[in-house]
């Protein structure tokens, strides 16, 4: 939450040739970005051209084989586990189901890296779980389990989990998945609102055309065959500029034109 | 973390000045540092008038709102006034956002009254009987089916599990049933030597190993091993919605998971049973030639001349009914399971529970009608 954006310099994010990949399949090569603070960046394509992967691999849930990732100018992906560990608390990580830990009430959920990561007390934990519940619009469920609740309300649970130690860099890995699109519009104003009132940087893993337009300040796109990023910029500029066939058809459904969402 | 700003703790000053206790807040603020507390600070005599200031302020979050929110809090019940004129509005709105949700937030009340308790327990008692009863009888129809229609049998999964439920399952079978024929020797030999009578220690064993022990503990090994698995297995395709991917073809659950994993128990475990006696058997002979000095064919003999096919025969029956009951508690867990991680353990707990439950009251039972039997 930077109320004094001069004062920290160098981008949120940092990745240089990045290269990823599962056993012997290497899925992505080469693979080179940055994202500046308080940026909400897209990472976009098609089904299977390793979205997920570079997600999985920006956080730490896997190592890269090649390259480095940086967060706010330090060392993460080279560094040490227990660096790493000190590092993963200045980001939030949303998954596609909200991946909420359904034996905890969704104020337990978002009081658990509280209580792992502050000193603060019990009824303070409490408060802020409360109030984080509230940013989300979920303010008088917090007694409810995971399973009493809809998809959309638990990825909003995730997001206030996501957003419990105001971290500085949150990522969401297909956040509209699975929602309709009146709760997944709600969704996208939340993560503007979050950006407005906390200056969180924000990297959104997507294929959502409408989020992509309405939300992304900037966008990479991956692509399958290329085993990396085709196309990076704005995304309306992206599609009416680009060259690239991939990328226009990618961009306007085929169509040739920014589609009316 | 490379930021200077980092480095710098939150600060609090406390001034008295104009306008009362002038609050000056500075430094960063990051929920993962220590803070002071408001009381420590003010000590025994709480102000009237408190301003908050944070123009110094490097970077901050929710620490500086709850340190924020603590002021205001104790001015409140001091009866004191704060002024959060001066802090940012994005401050003061999330002030108010952090004063709403405690004020609103009521522990959920999910205590039942005693009759409502009893009342739900004996409703939930009745649906699951009628689950069970369900269950029970769609398998039976779907055995029918079997009988009927050989060639619609799913036989590939059925060898599968086989395979798992069977042969997998011979060395913990082998390794339980030879510690067990020994157990029951050496209590024997104690017993038995007193009277000279060493020799009968094949008799005992032989006896108790082929009508109970044999088959009971194959059945408690796979109900730990298999029963479980399946509840697990089962329950978690319902939490995938696999099964009711089933149901909406119109393919019976019942026929495509339960009646493979079924047949393939009934059929495994008189198997591993008569296994199971042979280790047992082998157990006892290995005590009596070490302990005893009983040579192995005197063994042999004298347990061949105790046990004969009946015996052999009332075992293996057991066995295949403990077969089927291992296999419907757990396919009765796991398709009872609750959609979630949770629902999915729980499952595979009762399954055992249950399927080890059942082993022992039929063998009850079983003791009581072979008696009247005669066999």
């Amino acid at each position: 939450m930077p109320t004094n954006e001069s004062q920290l310099q160098g981008p949120a994010v940092e990745v240089t040739g990045l290269e990823c990949g599962y056993d012997d399949t290497v899925i992505l090569k080469d693979v080179s970005f940055t994202v500046a603070r308080g940026e909400i960046f897209f990472v976009i394509g098609g089904s299977g051209c390793g979205k997920s992967t570079l997600l999985r691999h920006l956080v730490g849930l896997n190592l890269p084989r090649q390259g480095e990732v940086k967060f706010l100018g330090a060392p993460f992906s080279a560094a040490d586990a227990a660096t790493r560990r000190a590092q993963q608390k200045n980001f939030g990580l949303l998954f596609q189901s909200g991946a909420l830990w359904s034996s905890l009430t969704l104020r337990q959920n978002v009081a658990l890296p509280l209580e792992e990561y502050t000193t603060l007390n019990r009824r303070e934990i409490a408060e802020l779980a409360a109030l984080k519940l509230g940013q989300v619009g979920l303010a008088g469920y917090e007694d409810y389990f995971p399973a009493e609740i809809s998809g959309g309300m638990k990825k909003r649970a995730g997001l206030a989990r996501a957003l419990a130690l105001d971290p500085a860099i949150l990522f969401f890995d297909e956040p509209s998945a699975g929602l309709d699109p009146v709760t997944s519009r709600k969704l996208d104003e939340l993560i503007v609102e979050i950006r407005e009132l906390f200056g969180t940087t924000i990297v959104v893993v997507s294929h959502e055309l409408a989020s992509i337009y309405d939300i992304a300040d900037r966008v990479i796109m991956l692509e399958k065959q290329a085993q990396g990023i085709v196309a990076e910029g704005a995304p309306k500029a992206l599609a009416t500029t680009s060259n690239d066939p991939r990328v226009k058809e990618f961009l306007t459904r085929g169509t040739g034109r920014i589609p009316h969402l | 973390m490379s930021d200077v700003t980092e480095q710098l703790p939150p600060r609090v000053s406390v001034q008295t000045g104009m306008e009362g206790l002038e609050v000056a807040l500075s430094g960063v603020w990051r929920i993962t540092d220590a803070r002071r507390s408001w009381a420590e600070l003010v000590g025994a005599n709480p102000p009237t008038r408190v301003k908050v200031q944070m123009e110094a302020v490097e970077k901050w979050d929710s620490s500086l709102l709850l340190f924020v929110f603590e002021i205001q809090e104790a001015c409140r019940a001091s009866g004191a006034y704060c002024d959060v004129s001066a802090v940012p509005a994005k401050v003061r709105t999330l002030l108010g956002q952090l004063a709403a949700s405690h004020n609103s937030s009521v522990p959920f009340d999910r205590t039942d009254s005693f009759l409502t308790g009893v009342g739900n327990a004996t409703v939930d008692a009745w649906s699951k009987a009628k689950e069970i009863m369900q269950f029970v009888g769609e398998c039976v129809l779907s055995g029918a089916r079997l009988v009927r229609l050989p060639h619609k049998f799913r036989w590939k999964d059925c060898i599968d599990e086989m395979q798992q439920c069977g042969a997998m399952s011979l060395p913990i079978v082998s390794l339980i049933s030879f510690l067990v024929g020994v157990i029951m020797a050496y209590q024997a030999a104690v017993q038995l030597r007193q009277f000279g009578a060493d020799i009968y220690v094949a008799d005992l064993v032989g006896l108790a190993v082929v009508r109970e022990m044999g088959p009971m503990m194959a059945a408690i090994v796979l109900a730990g091993r298999t029963g479980a698995a399946f509840a697990a297995t089962l329950g978690n395709m319902k939490a995938n919605e696999e099964i009711d991917a089933l149901s909406a073809l119109g393919i019976s659950p019942v026929d495509f998971l339960v009646m493979p994993r079924i047949v393939a128990l009934g059929l495994m475990m008189p198997l591993l049973a008569l296994y199971a006696n042979g280790v047992g058997i082998m157990g006892g002979m290995v005590v009596a030639s070490i302990v005893l000095e009983i040579p192995p064919a005197a063994y042999w003999i004298e347990t061949q001349s105790i046990v004969d096919l009946s015996d052999i025969g009332t075992g293996l029956f057991k066995a295949l009914t403990f077969g089927l009951l291992i296999g419907l508690s757990g396919c009765l867990r796991g398709l009872q399971a609750e959609r979630s991680a949770m629902g999915v353990g729980r499952a595979a707990t009762s399954a055992v529970v249950t399927a080890i439950l059942l082993i022992i009251v039929s063998n009850t039972f079983f003791a009581v009608a072979f008696n009247i039997l005669g066999v």
